[in-house]
């Protein structure tokens, strides 16, 4: 279904904020249709890179982000946040189809009512966001951003608000309804990471550069029990934490 | 809300035994203080009279109402929609705040007469600010997550602020709606005292001028009953105009 799902080649010669300098020259390459992670201590950049992809800060002189099939990356990327940002004011069915109530476009209601079932919502469409728990707010937040049908989606630490259960059974909805489309996922849990990407980005130093991380063999989602799954999620959290 | 109407009542006949005993025990001459009983009697006589006027005044407070919350609103969207409007505009609203609204009475009245118009404006330039800007301050704080993945979606600016900043700033609307409910009578107060030949304001200079404390109060007392009728009017109506705005003082969740 997303066999157009381009690579994304981002080259940035470095962002200063304020004279403080935040990321170094950094060449990411995302493979079109995969899931990539990107992990790194806090503050070193890992968000600001994503804003920068999705275009939500303006990117300095120099940065080049280019899709692999040559084509312009305008309308073809969605974006996910840490918190579901859902409207309080419009009902959980008003706020999948929020993308187009904004362009002005039709609503197509079928296909949202399609997605929140997916997402196992199925019944609430007409709750008000205050009336779902945490994790099926998070849970509406993926259908929202699967209703904008783009190629390319960038989440941003998006189960992290979550208790790990429910960020288990989100990481596998995830897996399955957004394969195919080139992912960039930024994190802090290594076993998200080691679970659901194909790839592993690490952003370390001041300012910080990327450096990949080996992944283990099977596709995701990959299942916690597999024991190259743990200790290279092990091995992924003690050289952060070092 | 029945809760808070019931110990508001309380506190009211608390108030008034209070007044009763203050003018028993002391014995001040009616012209002074007249007693609750006598207002009572005066409230029951001229019921008709003080019932006009009464009307009067509601007229204008209500007109003075509609007038200033549409200016109000529209002059914050004017200033949220734009940049330029907004460094120009905004000290010229500051401006318009620190003008004493009695300063400006007169002038409203040699305009405007000594009819309804002069008091509307009056009541109009006082409920004007709080509503532009509790409106303007709700349309300038939108979630910052929000505006984000708007951009992200591709939202025209025409419908960030209309889908995205607006909802979002209705409550903060509701808030300056409030307190302009519970200033609107003192603009229409104020227009009668500087010149008019009704409603309540009128009525009070009237009967201050022959030492008729019993009819002042009597107004007076119909004027605060006007003003908690409205305000308890007004919030029942925002309240359920925007039921997804949630109250979250932790100790009145379970008490109402």
């Amino acid at each position: 279904m997303h066999h157009r799902a381009p690579a994304l080649d981002i080259a940035i010669p470095g962002l200063a904020f304020d004279g403080r300098q935040v990321l170094g020259p950094l060449r990411v390459v995302l493979p079109a249709g995969r899931c990539t992670a990107l992990l790194g201590p806090s503050g070193v950049g890992k968000s600001t890179l994503l804003r920068l992809v999705a275009g939500l800060i303006a990117p300095p002189d120099g940065t080049r982000i280019a899709a692999g099939d040559g084509a312009p990356l305008a309308g073809r990327m969605a974006w996910m946040a840490q918190q579901d940002l859902l409207l309080p004011w419009l009902r959980l069915r008003e706020n999948v189809l929020l993308g187009a109530r904004l362009r002005g476009q039709r609503a197509d209601v079928a296909r949202a009512d399609a997605l929140i079932a997916d997402v196992g919502l199925a019944g609430r469409e007409r709750a008000w966001p205050s009336e779902l728990s945490g994790g099926m707010r998070q849970r509406a937040a993926l259908a929202r951003t699967l209703m904008e049908d783009r190629p390319v989606v960038l989440m941003d630490e998006p189960f992290s608000a979550v208790d790990a259960p429910t960020r288990h059974r989100l990481q596998d909805l995830a897996a399955r309804l957004l394969a195919g489309r080139t992912v960039l996922l930024v994190t802090h849990d290594p076993l998200e990471a080691m679970r659901l990407a194909h790839k592993v980005l690490v952003l370390r130093g001041a300012p910080a550069t990327a450096g990949e991380i080996a992944v283990p063999g099977a596709a995701p989602p990959r299942d916690t029990r597999e024991a190259s799954v743990m200790s290279a999620a092990a091995a992924l959290l003690e050289s952060l934490a070092a | 809300m029945n809760g808070a109407i019931s110990r508001g009542l309380v506190v009211t006949a608390g108030l008034i035994l209070l007044w009763q005993a203050f003018v028993w025990i002391t014995d001040v001459p009616p012209f002074l203080l007249p007693s609750p009983g006598r207002v009572a009697a005066v409230l029951w006589e001229r019921g008709d009279i003080i019932a006009g006027h009464a009307a009067v005044t509601l007229s204008q407070i209500l007109g003075g109402l509609l007038l200033g919350a549409c200016a109000g609103v529209l002059a914050a969207l004017l200033l949220a929609a734009f940049a330029p409007a907004r460094r120009w505009l905004l000290p010229v609203l500051l401006v318009s705040q620190a003008i004493p609204v009695f300063a400006i009475a007169p002038l409203l009245t040699l305009w405007l007469g000594f009819g309804m118009a002069s008091k509307v404006a009056m009541a109009a330039i006082i409920i004007f600010f709080p509503v532009a800007s509790a409106f303007l301050d709700g349309l300038r704080r939108t979630d910052p997550g929000w505006l984000d993945l708007a951009r992200s979606m591709g939202a025209a600016r025409g419908a960030i602020l209309f889908r995205l900043r607006v909802p979002a700033a209705l409550p903060a609307l509701a808030s300056g709606l409030r307190v302009a409910t519970a200033v609107a009578p003192i603009g229409a107060v104020v227009g009668e005292w500087v010149g008019a030949s009704a409603g309540l304001g009128f009525l009070m200079l009237h009967a201050n001028a022959r030492s008729q404390a019993d009819v002042m109060f009597a107004a007076l007392a119909v004027l605060a009953a006007i003003a908690l009728a409205l305000w308890f009017a007004v919030d029942a109506l925002l309240r359920a105009a925007i039921p997804w705005s949630r109250e979250t003082f932790p100790d009145e969740e379970t008490t109402p």
